[in-house]
């Protein structure tokens, strides 16, 4: 198995080797969590630091459960009510916690790129769990787990990223990862929340939801990052939700098959319509959150051989 | 005393041309320039061989910060003036962004005071033009023109409230004040810290569409066209902005236009994994904006080239792009980053000086900036070809946010003199 790397930053650093050897280890974790005794010693010793500067309640959880489960020792850091308030920086931050020595930094962080900033000052590996506008790539690694379980494969689906596309780091790692596997990408939604410069990441674009479902394997929503916008993006909730919010009409188009996925939180009734949310045959919405715990072990067991391995021969595994 | 330069290749932007000659000077003054083996060169008691080497008029740089008053620890007077003298910079024009702003006569005499003190250039400096930069009053633009000030500038802060701007540009005009602005609407551009486009979306940052410029530029243009102002745009580096800049000059009204030499030198890929010595005001553009902008300074659409010189420190950079200061120092590398320009085909030597030396000494109403009989002996000798890897912890700045950090570059500064003295090197 390769998986030559000492962060996982994003997805824009993996190449489809890397993806599958994830996913197909992650596999075998899905397995473990559905035992009884739901537990591995792949991270014992290790210590495992959860940094969320953003607030988290599901994603921290999954990693806090994920690190767990594989025998790390795990401490949550609720960064926005500490230091930063105090005035101290990111990278004093990160130099005073590198003196704790943790093996596996877990970071939410509200502006792009200050995960990869961090991740150039200490000497642990450093999982991005989301920073800013940019890449959320262990959420895009979990969206294709499911859809591989749903679907039997990650190639050749087609696959609509639905709502507000421009303030989402989901949007750019699905983007990014989906592609690497070569599946056809389309993005869909109002002008106002779907740049034009997506149209250069080779995919399609469509204003329209049913042009854009039309016979999709895959509807995935975003959610409608209310706390995000600035103002002004869409004229109301209810006409977003009349034109791209998903419902039996508009998921009709979709093939007759399709899987609809959310990453959560959901507003029902702003993009999504609620029972749709809960029909089993349609929504995998919640083996999402199953594949989260999953991937996030994966990753994590990844990360420290490598680590223990540069540890151990100055060189990676 | 008088001195001769010889055997020099002396760099005309004024004649547009490059010549194999002499040049000599009395105390601080040009006497003349010869051609070699034309005009022989006058008796004088002493001489310098360049030995082929370039002799170009020194840099006059307009725009440039030191953080005096507010944060000297980021750069001083003494400072700057050792890092224009190593650029081949003879004359600083420093801008008021200062903290507090330069925008009364008096901290305009403390400046000026410390700057004679301590640097061994030349330094002008341009005030604001409304008090504290808050685009609300003007200021005593009169005084401060008799205090030295040689032009008047809110630096990037966007002067939002036209007719508080309509008003300064008349009063200035009476004044014959030269009026310089940041053009862009401010609107689209808050809290943008990149140019839009596919590297942007990717990058997940906040973007602001290069149309913002034009915007700006537009909206100034028709309050230059109704006040009748002398006006220069401080940095202008989109192809969308030239079109309205052609116009209006076509059109005869008093507009000259800037631009930073890392807009000419770099693009927004530079940025790479959100690298903040490249975060820049205005960002950084693509490459077609980059080849369109030099293309203009090359006609002379763009008049003129300066560092836009904006020391940072290390804590104010050490961050996540979004949080991280804007800008970069500029003044040890405006010449060798330039030359670029020179080595790649796109500009002659001539051309580049008539951008960094000739014009904003013409703008400015200076009298440096050519070789020819009567202006100050202000003069850079470089060797063009020298190559060498830039090592930011050699600059003479307090701050060594470059951009050019690790780039090999062509191009070194053998000497810099200021009326006639050696204020860096030797011949």
């Amino acid at each position: 198995m390769s998986f030559a790397h000492t962060h996982l930053l994003g997805i824009e650093q993996l190449n489809p080797f890397d993806i599958t050897a994830l996913l197909d280890l992650a596999e075998s974790y899905v397995e473990l969590n559905r035992k009884s005794v739901k537990h591995s010693e792949a991270l014992r010793g290790l210590t495992q630091i959860n940094m969320f500067f953003e607030n988290s309640t599901r994603t921290q959880a999954s990693f806090e459960l994920a690190g767990k489960r594989l025998g790390a020792d795990v401490m949550n850091m609720s960064m926005q009510a500490s230091s930063i308030k105090k005035g101290e920086t990111l990278i004093d931050t990160a130099m005073t916690l590198n003196a704790m020595h943790p093996d596996l930094l877990v970071v939410r962080h509200p502006h792009s790129g200050a995960v990869d900033l961090l991740a150039q000052k200490v000497n642990c590996a450093v999982l991005n769990a989301g920073d800013g506008k940019h890449e959320h790539p262990t959420q895009a690694l979990l969206d294709a787990l499911t859809i591989r379980r749903a679907k039997g494969r990650l190639q050749r689906l087609n696959i609509a990223i639905c709502g507000d596309i421009a303030h989402s780091r989901v949007a750019r790692s699905n983007i990014l990862l989906l592609g690497k596997m070569e599946n056809r990408i389309r993005l869909i939604g109002p002008p106002t929340l779907l740049p034009s410069a997506f149209a250069e990441f080779g995919v399609e674009v469509y204003q329209d939801m049913k042009e854009g479902l039309q016979d999709v394997d895959v509807v995935m929503m975003l959610r409608l990052q209310k706390e995000r916008m600035d103002g002004g993006f869409i004229p109301s909730e209810r006409e977003y939700y009349h034109r791209y919010g998903l419902d039996a009409e508009k998921l009709a188009v979709a093939k007759p098959d399709a899987i609809v996925m959310h990453p959560g939180p959901m507003n029902r009734g702003v993009e999504i319509d609620g029972e749709i949310a809960d029909d089993i045959n349609r929504s995998v919405i919640q083996e999402q959150v199953e594949m989260g715990v999953a991937v996030r072990m994966a990753a994590m067991d990844l990360l420290a051989r490598n680590l223990r391995a540069k540890r151990e021969t100055g060189v990676m595994a | 005393m008088t001195t001769l330069l010889t055997n020099a290749r002396l760099i005309d932007p004024e004649a547009g041309t490059e010549t194999r000659g002499w040049l000599a000077y009395d105390g601080g003054t040009i006497l003349a320039t010869g051609a070699e083996g034309k005009t022989p060169a006058p008796r004088v008691d002493q001489t310098f061989d360049c030995d082929g080497l370039c002799l170009a008029p020194g840099i006059v740089d307009m725009g440039v910060k030191v953080c005096e008053p507010g944060e000297r620890h980021k750069e001083s007077f003494r400072s700057a003036g050792l890092a224009a003298a190593a650029g081949g910079v003879t004359t600083i024009v420093t801008r008021p962004d200062t903290n507090p702003s330069i925008d009364t006569p008096e901290t305009l005499e403390f400046v000026t005071r410390r700057a004679r003190e301590v640097t061994p250039v030349r330094m002008h400096s341009m005030a604001a033009l409304t008090k504290g930069r808050r685009g609300e009053e003007m200021t005593e633009i009169g005084f401060l023109q008799d205090a030295g000030a040689v032009a008047f500038t809110d630096c990037d802060h966007v002067l939002t409230n036209t007719k508080v701007f309509s008003r300064a540009l008349t009063y200035a005009r009476s004044l014959n004040a030269l009026v310089i602005a940041h053009p862009q609407e401010p609107g689209l551009s808050k809290g943008a810290c990149i140019s839009a486009g596919k590297f942007a979306t990717l990058r997940g940052l906040p973007s602001v569409s290069p149309m913002a410029e034009r915007m700006g530029l537009d909206r100034d243009i028709a309050l230059v066209e109704m006040t009748g102002a002398k006006y220069h745009a401080d940095q202008i580096t989109t192809a969308r902005a030239l079109p309205a800049l052609e116009r209006a000059k076509a059109n005869g009204l008093d507009i000259t236009a800037g631009i930073s030499i890392h807009h000419l030198t770099l693009n927004v890929l530079d940025v790479a994994d959100y690298r903040t010595f490249f975060k820049l005001t205005p960002p950084l553009r693509d490459e077609t904006d980059r080849l369109a902008v030099i293309e203009a300074v090359k006609s002379g659409l763009i008049d003129i080239i300066c560092s836009m010189h904006t020391p940072q420190d290390e804590e104010s950079k050490r961050l996540p792009f979004e949080e991280a200061a804007s800008g970069a120092v500029g003044l040890e590398t405006l010449l060798p980053a330039a030359l670029r320009l020179y080595h790649a085909g796109h500009l002659d030597l001539p051309q580049l000086f008539r951008a960094m030396s000739l014009n904003p000494a013409k703008r400015l109403g200076l009298p440096g900036g050519r070789l020819s009989a009567g202006a100050p002996a202000d003069l850079v000798v470089f060797d063009p070809d020298a190559p060498f890897v830039m090592d930011r912890f050699r600059l003479n700045s307090k701050s060594k946010n470059t951009p050019f950090d690790g780039a090999r570059l062509e191009g070194r500064i053998r000497a810099t003199l200021v009326g006639g003295d050696f204020v860096y090197g030797a011949l």
